[in-house]
């Protein structure tokens, strides 16, 4: 029903070719800006919006740190609240208990809060494998499922399409799956939505089983929360008898009041709004009011290996905000797809590499989808340093190489370089070997610089991946150091 | 007050003019510095691939080199950046306590350019002349990892005969990064080409940045195009006086 | 081993030897800002929701012209005199659907965010009630605004389910523009007393 992301290419080719294609840099440059300049206009609101992000930080840091105690805690306020709770280790796991809560019901088909801990797992393919159709509620979430398409970013999955994609899709598949969409549509924002409206409104009415992610999980009380905007979300929460919420153990929050700083950070963040316009909390069963069997399951996958990782833990502090592939001008470029994951951008290109381990090649490329530029630290509500872990991943990925019998061209390159980095002489000999090319390129070269400077033009070889597309400098005749030598420091009067 | 210049891998071998122009610009203030010949490159180029085995040598050479100096400037955003914040990742790679005492002392001596002259030296007038219309570009290093703010537009401000022009979108990535240059072209060639037309529409003649790195990568693109723009390190420009113009 | 005492493992071990002791910096407050009511009726409007300030004698008369002819649904504790409102009376969802309206009272309103939080007491009424009519009208008292967030949370009792909200239905999943209008009420109007 829907594609996949398994066999993706490693991030550089998938990188390559969404680079070509014009309508997603359209769409990705006009939605990122319009987010960006939102986010911006209501941070700036904050005065002490660096003390909220430490605040935020700190309480999603002190959670983890004693995260065996928070999870031990929630279930049993869970429990006192009228929940069932099941763990999962993994995807699967996670998977088989949502079928068998719904069979136990006697239905076919379930609604669904858009979540990312259920698209993490896959949780949609596994339900149609057992015979009952999840139907998504979020309106990107809806128009990823009816186009047959990828979700390409956390918030927002169908940021890559535009309006008039949006209108063609309705129009061909909503028909298929039940109530079509008006002949006369449009492609006005809010007439598409009217669309969804009326279209999802038949299976919200008769839906028996819902089933949601949460935002957050506060031990202390056993209370979920849902963030969103439509009222798909209160429409899953609140209507059907039985809910399954899939909650990832990094969710938890030790306290009620701990809420404070992340429900003031999230929606700034995230949509850049004051505040969403529904967040729906609620602890077990209420009596007489909404669901009256709910279900949660905890769920791992991963998350314990990226726990144990003293530089990656802060990665498990994300509350999904979406503000740093906001800002990330790779993934502004690039899209969500090229990830290879539900989790793309910054924190994807961390938190794929820590929930996983990088011993497939695509995985392994993320850490080096970025150009470090720091973008995503600076907006991230709860700090998390993403620059620095990529780093560290980095290192992971070439640690995972080092026993490797034929060692990458790179590793030899940086070895040699290493070499040469650890004692000025040899750097001096190579300077001087490099300034002979330099004196060649003077010589022979066709291609200056704006200002004189003789340069590279198009050079074959490894060398094609920079000259491909910019001229490169031609070595000085001399380096800086047998300047300073033979000037004295342009004390002998050589300071040109 | 001992002062070395670091004068970095990527300067000293293709940019050597850069370090030519710290050592007048920093004389005609009054300053001498010392260019200790040890000295070789950072380790950021092994340390942003993930080679942290490898850089462990560079960054004891590097804090060999330098110890004993009261500070220690460089004319690059991320070389500074280096020293500052990622030393301490790779002497704690080595299990070497002496290595991570040795970059505890190095790393917050050691100042990117605009940070020496404004906050050690205390001007932000150097008394230079550059008569043309110019644009800036914030390296994220510099803005990021460093925060040097303002400091390197107070003083190009103050340079007289300067037509100084906003860069737009002047804090996004130029996409050089680096080893991602190479490993991921094609999106930095992307980013690039939209730095490029961003430093078009001020319709400068000179882009000025404080890392030549990225320079080398926005002005070879702009240089591909012929778009008659020339980009030049920060110490270049306040480096320049009438003489030089003349 | 079951999967939670596996997990509750995987957990410990991968924490063995981190200290649990952080510390957490208290989150700021906002800076006083005047006139609470004021505040929260401008931030309430800029959700492009409706609001109608009116004094205690005037609020059924008020809610009255609001509804005109809308069929409501009011829940058991409204104690607003309203000719022709229906009580819900544990309406299915289906039967809910054929109302047009809701009016209820709200627990707390939030200034600095323009929220109404309800806690679905019998003034309120069941969540489902206030989700599926077209038009919410949300009696809300001037003293029940408070500043910000963590003042609403200290007044909050989590065991009740609690819905937060901010202006009307909306959705920026298209080229992330912000529209108003998808499956929760489209039109909230907040009638605010005294
Ligand atoms: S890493 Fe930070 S900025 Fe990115 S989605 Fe998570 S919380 Fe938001």
């Amino acid at each position: 029903m829907s594609g996949t992301f398994v066999g993706m290419p490693a991030f550089p080719t998938a990188a390559r070719e969404a680079l070509g294609d014009t309508q997603l840099r359209r769409n990705l440059a006009h939605a990122t800006h319009v987010i960006r300049d939102k986010r911006a206009k209501v941070v700036a609101e904050v005065e002490d919006w660096e003390e909220l992000r430490l605040a935020g930080a700190g309480v999603k840091e002190a959670a983890l740190r004693d995260l065996a105690t928070h999870l031990e805690t929630l279930e049993a306020s869970l429990v006192r609240a009228g929940a069932t709770v099941h763990w999962a280790r993994d995807a699967e796991e996670a998977c088989a208990i949502v079928a068998q809560v719904t069979k136990a019901h006697g239905v076919d088909e379930v609604v669904k809060v858009k979540s990312m801990a259920t698209a993490e797992i896959g949780l949609n393919e596994a339900l149609e494998a057992e015979g009952i159709a999840a139907w998504e509620t979020d309106l990107a979430e809806l128009i990823v499922q009816l186009g047959d398409d990828l979700p390409s970013h956390i918030l927002v999955p169908a940021i890559h399409r535009n309006r008039a994609e949006i209108r063609e899709i309705f129009l061909r598949r909503m028909g298929d799956v039940g109530r079509p969409a008006p002949v006369d549509l449009t492609d006005e924002p809010a007439v598409l939505a009217a669309a969804a409206r009326a279209h999802l409104r038949e299976k919200f009415l008769r839906a028996k089983v819902a089933v949601s992610g949460a935002n957050f999980a506060v031990a202390e009380t056993g209370t979920l929360v849902v963030v969103e905007s439509e009222g798909n979300g209160r429409m899953c929460l609140t209507l059907p008898e039985v809910l399954i919420s899939v909650v990832g153990i990094e969710k938890v929050v030790a306290t009620w009041a701990d809420l404070d700083p992340l429900l003031r950070l999230l929606p700034r963040s995230s949509t850049g709004e004051r505040m969403n316009p529904y967040t729906s909390t609620w602890s077990g069963v209420t009596p007489g009011d909404g669901p009256q069997e709910v279900h949660v399951v905890l769920l791992d996958n991963g998350r314990t290996r990226a726990l144990a990782d003293d530089v990656g833990r802060q990665a498990l502090r994300c509350i999904r905000c979406s503000a740093c592939l906001n800002v990330c001008p790779v993934y502004e470029r690039v899209g969500g797809h090229a990830y290879g994951s539900v989790y793309p951008g910054p924190i994807g290109a961390i938190l794929n590499p820590l929930l996983h381990g990088v011993s497939d090649e695509q995985t392994a490329s993320l850490p080096y989808a970025s150009s470090l530029c720091g973008a995503c630290f600076e907006v991230c509500p709860v700090r998390i340093d993403i620059p620095s872990v990529l780093v560290d991943q980095r290192a992971a990925v070439v640690d995972s190489h080092r026993g490797d019998r034929v060692p990458k061209a790179e590793a030899v390159a940086m070895k040699a370089a290493a070499w040469a980095f650890s004692d000025s002489r040899r750097l001096a000999w190579a300077e001087k070997a490099s300034g002979l090319g330099g004196r060649l390129l003077r010589r022979f070269g066709r291609t200056t610089l704006p200002g004189g400077r003789a340069a590279a033009g198009r050079l074959p070889g490894p060398a094609a991946g920079w000259t491909g597309a910019r001229d490169l400098p031609a070595p000085p005749e001399e380096s800086f150091r047998d300047w300073w030598d033979r000037t004295d420091g342009g004390r002998d009067g050589g300071a040109r | 007050m001992r002062i070395a210049l670091q004068i970095t891998c990527v300067n000293d071998a293709m940019f050597p003019d850069t370090g030519k122009a710290v050592v007048r610009l920093l004389r005609r203030l009054g300053v001498e510095v010392d260019f200790p010949r040890e000295q070789t490159c950072c380790g950021q180029p092994m340390v942003n691939t993930g080679y942290l085995d490898e850089a462990v040598p560079v960054v004891r050479r590097f804090v060999d080199a330098f110890a004993g100096y009261d500070a220690i400037v460089t004319p690059s955003g991320s070389c500074a950046g280096s020293a500052r914040h990622q030393h301490s990742i790779v002497a704690e790679r080595s299990g070497d306590p002496a290595l991570a005492a040795a970059v505890a002392e190095t790393g917050p001596r050691t100042y990117e350019l605009s940070e020496f002259l404004v906050d050690v030296l205390g001007v932000t007038d150097v008394g230079a002349y550059f008569p043309h219309r110019t644009t800036y570009h914030p390296t994220c290093h510099s803005l990021r990892m460093l925060g040097v703010g303002d400091r390197p537009t107070r003083l190009l401000e103050a340079v007289r005969g300067i037509e100084l022009v906003d860069l737009p979108h002047a804090t996004e990535c130029c996409g050089f990064g680096g080893t991602f240059a190479l490993k991921n072209a094609d999106a930095s060639i992307a980013m690039g080409a939209d730095k490029a037309r961003h430093v078009r529409d001020t319709g400068a003649e000179v882009l000025v940045a404080g890392d030549n790195s990225c320079l080398m990568h926005v002005g070879g693109m702009l240089s591909r195009q012929r778009a008659g723009v020339r980009v030049m390190h920060l110490a270049e420009v306040l480096a320049s006086t009438e003489e030089d113009e003349g | 081993m079951s999967a939670r005492d596996d997990i509750l493992r995987g957990v410990r071990q991968a924490l063995a030897g981190v200290s649990p002791a952080v510390e957490v910096p208290a989150a700021p407050r906002v800076p006083d800002r005047g006139d609470l009511v004021a505040l929260f009726v401008e931030r309430v409007e800029d959700y492009r929701a409706v609001v109608t300030r009116c004094a205690p004698d005037e609020v059924d008369q008020v809610v009255r012209d609001v509804l005109g002819s809308a069929r409501a649904v009011v829940p058991p504790d409204l104690g607003l005199d309203l000719p022709g409102a229906v009580v819900d009376d544990v309406f299915t969802a289906t039967e809910l659907d054929a109302y047009d309206a809701v009016v209820t009272r709200a627990a707390v309103g939030i200034a600095e965010t323009g929220t109404v939080v309800l806690d679905h007491q019998p003034d309120q009424g069941r969540r489902a009630i206030t989700l599926v009519p077209d038009l919410h009208v949300c009696v809300v008292d001037g003293g029940q605004v408070v500043a910000d967030v963590p003042d609403a949370i200290a007044l909050l009792d989590p065991a009740r389910p609690l819905t937060w909200i901010s202006g009307p239905s909306a959705t920026s999943d298209i080229e992330l523009d912000r529209v108003e209008g998808v499956h929760g009420p489209r039109t909230l109007h907040v009638v605010l007393v005294g």
